[in-house]
């Protein structure tokens, strides 16, 4: 995928300005957050299940060889093939040597993010294959033609007006005076439409949440049952998943799947999840005859052993952006490449660079709510610092940042000049301050006083006020 | 082809540090111990009553929760009446696709002659379908169901209704259980099925602006009829 997240601040300020967009957004904020406390408070071994989960996927990533080559043995010895793809080129010339492979004219896809960040479709479809997204989001996208704003609700950026205009335009075939304006009748009109696709199509491409090397088995979850009918149906299962969705065992899936649900959409279990395991069997009245797994690394494997480590326990909930204000205030689109919010402001420098990504980091506040819900206990805003840090040492952070933070650190490294130094600025501005008790305007500060008004210090620095309060040093 | 699996591994090897000998004979111990024990987790207190009623009531107040229906009956020959009952009251058509799974083959659906029942899979034709649960956990009122000649995994997707028939006594607490009885059934049977399909209520999205609509590419609805064999 094309990728501009170097120019996210633009992408944000388009962002702000956009006000379907902004509905969208404001539609979003609540339902998330309110329906993960719900089931957060439903059951009492939440916060515990979630230390487990993290123990478990850390148990994994130090063992990852181990398990992904007990996987392949699995998945194998089921009558299944293994793939090892180590960048998007060769995952993509995989998928592609398969469809060729059974002389397939239509391929179906279930939701995956792996699939977007290989930007396979586009691959597939110059190949000369008809690629259909079958997830309802990715679908409306599809027909867009643009990139999921939100890892598990790719359309949320889409007002339903929007959705009913594009199906107008798509679905000819349908009576021009039919009522779209209600969710349940655009939903009919794409089961309707995609139950076609379904029934045509020669291969199907699912992604995967999960790969169990105890049994060689991959695991998809979903809410529609889009994912069953695209690996279903067709003759051939592609499943493309990375190399750290594999855990050891069906209960290991089980444990993290309990808090999976619940972070993402506040459900307790979705309403499909789905265990494969091999091609159909001998007897079996349906299913695919063969079944396909790419292992993606795709700079995974350079990422253990380093403080980003962790970012690999991700199972891709979404919980971080559903809580980030940043994220709520500019939505997925503005961060420019696959994995928007907290979560795509560390994978996105890890996986495309720090040149093309170290934005993304920097638009944080802080505030660590991200941290804080993630069931997978990543401590999502200590790795944007490390790369913050790293976007400085390279040289790549502006030089007008560059010039304050010398001088601050100049300054904040000689405890007696910075005393004197805040003395004199905080005395300054709260003489000037004290009147209103805040600033409408502050020279070098527009950036925040464009907005909002900056509150007027007391007139004491704080280790004034500690000193003639006796405080002990 | 092995040579991007044998530089993916090599690279893991590298950036995790693990040495030779020793070192990679302990790593390599723990994961044999890990996938032959394979240790339960924590179990959430509500999953853990071994009370088969309680587990009952539990499987119904989860699955209404989640627009999923219930009913409980007390032999296999109250299964046609259930079913036939159920569709007339969703006012939906008289016509069944099943698998021919031993515990519905064994249902007198004679006993109901309106109903016109055949077995196999399905290409989408037909409009309610049956199937016979493998297991069920009523820690969040979840089907197991599992593909073989005698259960068509399209049954499970492509009707716009779909009946399932759930043992008292294959009902258990939290999704281990699940495992434990499927561990037991692959010994017999040679390995695991293709498909296991857990399901938890009728088929949903929010992919429209966030509300929640049912029947997206799946059933529209759930039917489950638990079997008091217990």
């Amino acid at each position: 995928m094309q990728t501009t997240t170097p120019q996210f601040k633009e992408n944000a300020r388009t962002a702000l300005a956009n006000p379907q967009l902004q509905q969208a957004l404001t539609k979003m904020k609540v339902g998330f957050v309110e329906r993960r406390a719900q089931a957060r408070a439903a059951l009492p071994e939440f916060d515990a299940l979630r230390d487990q989960a993290r123990d478990i996927k850390n148990h994994t990533l130090e063992h990852l060889d181990l398990y992904l080559e007990r996987f392949e043995e699995k998945v194998t010895a089921a009558g299944g093939h293994v793939h090892w793809a180590r960048n998007a080129e060769e995952a993509r010339r995989q998928v592609i040597e398969i469809c060729r492979g059974v002389e397939a004219k239509s391929v179906t896809k279930g939701k995956s993010m792996i699939s977007e960040e290989i930007a396979l479709n586009g691959a597939l479809e110059e190949a000369g294959f008809e690629v259909v997204e079958t997830d309802l989001g990715e679908y409306i996208i599809q027909l867009r033609k643009e990139h999921p704003s939100h890892i598990i609700a790719p359309a949320i950026h889409v007002l339903k007006e929007q959705v009913a205009e594009d199906f107008r335009a798509h679905h000819i075939q349908f009576d021009k005076a039919r009522p779209l304006t209600e969710p349940r009748q655009l939903i009919a009109e794409a089961r309707q439409v995609l139950r076609q696709k379904y029934l045509d199509s020669d291969v199907g491409i699912t992604g995967a949440n999960f790969l169990i090397a105890e049994t060689g088995t991959s695991v998809i979850v979903t809410n529609e049952g889009n994912g069953d009918l695209t690996q279903t149906l067709p003759k051939v299962h592609v499943v493309i998943a990375s190399l750290e969705k594999v855990v050891p065992t069906l209960d290991d899936a089980s444990a993290i799947l309990r808090v999976l649900a619940r972070s993402a959409t506040g459900q307790e279990f979705s309403a499909y999840t789905t265990f494969s395991t091999g091609p159909r069997r001998p007897d079996d009245p349906d299913g695919p005859e063969q079944y396909h797994v790419i292992l993606l690394d795709n700079g995974r494997s350079g990422m253990l052993g380093t403080e980003y480590q962790d970012m690999l326990r991700c199972i891709r909930c979404g919980a971080c952006m559903n809580h980030c204000p940043v994220y709520g205030a500019v939505g997925g689109h503005a961060y420019g490449w696959v994995y928007p919010g907290p979560m795509g402001a560390v994978l996105t420098p890890s996986f495309i660079g720090v040149d093309q990504g170290g934005h993304l980091p920097n638009a944080s506040t802080f505030c660590g709510r991200c941290a804080e819900v993630c069931p997978m206990r990543i401590p999502l805003p200590k790795m944007m610092r490390h790369y913050r840090a790293k976007e400085y040492e390279e040289g790549l952070a502006p030089p007008a940042m560059r010039f304050g933070l010398d001088l601050w650190g100049f300054v904040a490294t000689k405890p007696r000049l910075y005393r004197l130094a805040t003395r004199i600025a905080m005395g300054l501005l709260g003489r000037l301050g004290r009147k209103r008790g805040r600033f409408a305007r502050l020279p070098l500060a527009e950036g925040w006083t464009r907005h909002r008004d900056f509150p007027a210090p007391e007139g004491s620095t704080f280790q004034d006020q500690w000193d003639a309060m006796g405080g002990a040093r | 082809m092995s040579a991007a699996r044998d530089q993916i591994l090599g690279h893991i090897r590298r950036s995790l540090g693990r040495g030779e000998g020793a070192e990679a004979a302990a790593a390599r111990e723990a994961v044999d111990a890990r996938l032959t024990e394979r240790p339960r987790g924590l179990i959430p207190e509500r999953a853990r009553t071994p009370d088969p009623d309680a587990l009952v009531a539990l499987f119904q107040e989860k699955a209404a929760r989640v627009d999923c229906t219930t009913q409980v009956i007390a032999s296999l020959d109250e299964l046609p009446d259930a079913v036939a009952d159920y569709l007339a009251r969703e006012n939906l058509p008289a016509e069944l696709r099943m698998g021919a799974h031993p515990d519905l083959t064994a249902a007198p659906w004679d006993s109901r002659p309106t109903l016109s029942v055949s077995t196999g899979p399905t290409d989408g034709s037909h409009a309610v379908s049956v199937a016979a649960a493998f297991a069920g956990a009523a820690e969040t009122a979840t089907l197991a169901l599992l593909s073989g000649p005698d259960a068509p995994t399209t049954l499970n997707f492509l009707p716009e209704s779909e009946i399932v028939l759930l043992r008292k006594s294959r009902l258990v607490g939290p999704y281990e259980d699940v495992w434990r009885l499927l561990r037991a059934r692959n010994e017999e049977a040679g390995g695991l099925p293709r498909t296991v399909n857990l399901i938890t209520g009728p088929s949903r999205t929010g992919d429209i602006e966030q509300t929640i609509e049912l029947g997206a590419h799946g059933p529209l609805r759930l039917h489950v009829v638990i079997l008091d064999d217990v």
